[in-house]
């Protein structure tokens, strides 16, 4: 069993690894819908990837990326609101990307795979790939933590401060992007979103500092793949839904302590 | 010129059509406590965030002294309630360092058991010596202070612009400070600027006090400054969050009388 399970196990980890400090991100800037629209957008990517025959990984960090940047422009007007505009963005690319995969008749793809992922079916090789990323956005972010954290407490206070704010901001996208490329095949883009804001939102209560938030957010997501994953083996269920239910069902117990201070 | 921090020329700029400061030029030098007053909404806010180098002015030119370390004390700071940051985390984002100097900045805004909590808990006052002590970790070369006296009882502000005045002596850093509250400000202070969208008057206390304009700006209680630390009247109301209303009588700037 476990040798079956082991590829699968190591590459639901990788992401819930990083998904700890990155959901803190996502919580603590209120990017939750943002980061759902880019994962949305992944699947335009994906479907890119497939009409171009370009590497997956590659496509859907260029196509999350784009629409970052395309977002963070668009923010800039005052006619439509922020969240009017992700909700816009959001569907329209996911509807693109279904329409795109769907006209390619000549692959075999499955949707449902994309959507809500499909860990039994790593391989080797994406293990490979996925604790590469993995470990390029811890070392990212380890590497400019006082940099995202100052423009995450006060981004006028941090420009003062001569930390490159747009820069940063722009950093903190790249990561999401590498994230969301790495969780398409695994837990799939519309459950990302869940493995970066439940295990980040139960690690609040447990926590004083962003670094222990951080932290504890990974080890709560780690603990979801896990349990997700063991469920989904025991009981049959869908992968990717059984690691949703299991962080939140983690996320419930925190509720049960009492906040720190 | 070579000697000053920040020096701004004629500087102006708008918000629509709106004219939030026009030509205003003003010089901040070293070990020099500057105080920027003027009613509500007279731009005093978005002329430091011109020296501040947070929003570029439509004309005009801004010199800000190369490799200059600005301490920025903003007049409300908000950390989101999903953000665990206690004292000690937020002084570390400023200046890291070792666990010792930040004990000690803290310790010089008389705060020192504030370290391990957290930010969102503290209240206006204590987050103020707070942001302060966070301000001189940087050993700054300018220490912007907006609003420094908000929130704070007359003893505390008394408090407040002595260890500016002790800060000044020790580091030599040149203090801008930015107040409606004029009374208290203008004793401790060596240049005021009395802003009403332009400069309307400028120079030392004594000499402010005695022009016609900032009279006009202020009404006929502004009074002298040596006597305001003494007699600090009230004649604004306080709400709830500590913002100051001021006398509809000190608005007449700018307004005709017709008999």
């Amino acid at each position: 069993m476990i040798e079956l399970l082991l590829p699968s196990l190591l590459a639901g980890l990788a992401v819930a690894l990083v998904s700890g400090p990155m959901g803190a991100f996502v919580v603590w800037r209120r990017m939750a819908f943002f980061g759902d629209t880019l994962a949305h957008g992944a699947l335009l990517g994906a479907a890119l990837a497939l009409a171009l025959d370009v590497n997956l990984y590659l496509a859907v960090v260029v196509a999350c990326l784009s629409i970052a940047l395309a977002l963070t422009g668009l923010q800039q007007q005052r006619q439509i609101a922020g969240d009017t505009l992700l909700g816009i963005v959001a569907h329209t690319t996911l509807a693109l990307g279904v329409i795109s995969l769907s006209v390619q008749q000549s692959v075999q793809v499955d949707l449902m795979a994309y959507l809500f992922g499909d860990l039994l079916a790593v391989t080797w090789n994406d293990v490979l790939a996925l604790w590469a990323g993995a470990a390029l956005i811890i070392a990212l972010v380890v590497w400019q933590w006082r940099a995202l954290l100052s423009i995450t407490v006060n981004e006028e206070l941090a420009q003062v401060e001569g930390v490159p704010v747009a820069l940063t901001r722009l950093l903190l996208m790249l990561l999401l992007a590498l994230l969301i490329a790495g969780a398409i095949r695994t837990v799939g883009v519309l459950l990302i979103t869940s493995l970066l804001v439940i295990p980040a939102a139960g690690a609040r209560r447990l926590s004083s500092t962003p670094e222990q938030m951080a932290m504890r957010a990974s080890v709560l997501g780690l603990l979801s793949v896990t349990l997700g994953m063991a469920m989904s083996w025991y009981a049959d269920t869908p992968v990717g839904p059984s690691i949703v239910v299991a962080a939140a069902a983690l996320f419930v117990l925190t509720l049960l302590r009492r906040p720190p201070s | 010129m070579d000697t000053a921090l920040v020096q701004l020329d004629d500087v102006s700029l708008s918000f629509g059509a709106e004219p939030v400061l026009e030509r205003v030029s003003l010089t901040l030098n070293p070990g020099g406590i500057t105080t920027l007053i003027g009613p509500n909404g007279a731009g005093k806010s978005t002329l430091a965030r011109v020296v501040l180098g947070l929003q570029a002015p439509d004309q005009g030119r801004v010199w800000r002294r190369p490799g200059l370390r600005i301490g920025y004390m903003p007049q409300h700071l908000q950390v989101d309630e999903s953000l665990p940051l206690t004292v000690d985390r937020f002084l570390w984002l400023a200046a890291p360092g070792r666990t010792r100097h930040r004990r000690e900045a803290l310790a010089r805004t008389g705060v020192s058991h504030l370290r391990r909590r957290a930010v969102r808990r503290l209240s206006g006052g204590e987050l103020q010596r707070v942001l302060l002590a966070r301000a001189l970790l940087r050993k700054p070369d300018l220490l912007v202070l907006d609003e420094p006296a908000q929130g704070v009882d007359v003893a505390g502000q008394d408090a407040l612009y002595g260890l500016l005045s002790e800060v000044r002596e020790s580091t030599g850093c040149g203090i801008l400070l930015i107040s409606h509250d004029l009374h208290l400000v203008m004793a401790r202070t060596d240049q005021v600027v009395c802003l009403q969208h332009h400069v309307c008057c400028s120079g030392t206390p004594e000499s402010v006090s005695r022009d016609p304009a900032y009279h006009e700006l202020f009404g006929p209680r502004a009074g002298t400054p040596n006597l305001a630390l003494y007699t600090h009247d009230h004649d604004h109301a306080h709400d709830l969050h500590g913002h100051v209303h001021d006398d509809p009588e000190h608005h007449d700037h700018g307004e005709h009388h017709h008999d």
